[in-house]
């Protein structure tokens, strides 16, 4: 990697960007992005899935019938 | 169903770095007040205990609490009511056998999510799948991989995606990306909790997220060409 972030080219940008995200930090800052709307626009796209997923429903009631199994398969192997 | 043992003898790629790091997955932070390892209150640590002293009453509370999170954990992974449904009972099951081997030495339902997880696994195995262990579904085929980002103009998803278009991307992914993407973005576990569950490193977490996101990215913007041509 070079030293300078703002000399970076989008193999390096992209490569780093796993810990950018994940870093928690203003990733929109990154000095390379001043400059490169194909990353910029990466960026965006990568956080915009990852606020829709967020709104998708996280979970789902099973039905009764589960538990009932699971009380007669533990009553079973007592 | 064999027994889906929590020690994840199939699972075998690096090993975890260890410590806490953030939970963003994005720019932008994210507070997800339902996953992981938070403290419990004393009310759940104490049915917990009950629970592993053999309390029926006190794991049938356990089941109450847990039961969405890995029901919907399986649906995800395999796509299928009725097998979504046996491998929760299986999950559950496995849990009713091992919980008094609980430790504490993470957040129990980190615990039980690699527990449940497993037993997807081997289901998925099972099946014929190509996901023999979770180093293949961490290392996917290249062509399954996702494209990078560079030479053509790309066209973006600016900024809107429609839900069932996500799930339906997400339902293709490889299962390996599918996984990690269900744990971070949907149920909101952190790379750390993840690289646990899956004992992985947590690099290798955030290594997968991203290309699943990246995979995403793909899927997404070709259905939108697709539906700009018609």
């Amino acid at each position: 990697m070079k030293g300078d972030p703002g000399k970076m080219d989008c193999v390096e940008f992209q490569a780093q960007m796993p810990d950018l995200v994940a870093s928690g930090e203003d990733a929109a800052a990154h000095p390379h992005l001043q400059s490169c709307a194909r990353c910029s626009a990466l960026l965006a796209d990568l956080a915009t899935i990852a606020e829709a997923a967020r709104q998708l429903f996280p979970s789902v009631e099973p039905p009764d019938e589960v538990w009932e199994h699971i009380e007669l398969a533990i009553k079973r192997e007592k | 169903m064999a027994d889906a043992s929590t020690s994840t003898q199939t699972l075998h790629c690096t090993r975890p770095e260890g410590g806490a790091e953030s939970a963003s997955g994005t720019a932008t932070t994210k507070p997800r007040a339902f996953a992981g390892a938070a403290t419990p209150n004393p009310v759940d640590a104490q049915m917990l205990a009950r629970a592993q002293a053999g309390d029926h009453q006190a794991f049938a509370h356990l089941y109450t609490l847990h039961k969405r999170r890995i029901y919907s954990l399986c649906l995800r992974m395999v796509g299928n009511v009725a097998e979504a449904e046996d491998l929760t009972q299986e999950a559950f099951l496995q849990l009713h056998r091992k919980i008094a081997t609980f430790r504490g030495d993470s957040a129990f339902s980190t615990w039980l999510h690699r527990l449940a997880i497993n037993v997807v696994l081997m289901q998925l195995r099972k099946k014929g799948l190509s996901l023999i262990s979770l180093d293949e579904a961490m290392e996917p085929n290249p062509e399954e991989g996702p494209s990078r980002s560079f030479g053509a103009p790309d066209l973006t998803l600016a900024g809107a995606i429609d839900r069932l278009a996500l799930e339906r991307a997400i339902a293709d992914l490889p299962a390996g990306y599918r996984l990690i993407f269900i744990l971070h973005d949907v149920e909101g576990f952190e790379h750390n909790e993840i690289a646990s569950m899956l004992d992985c490193s947590i690099g290798n977490s955030k290594s997968q997220l991203h290309k699943a996101r990246l995979k995403l990215r793909d899927a997404l913007r070709a259905e939108n060409r697709q539906e700009a041509r018609s």
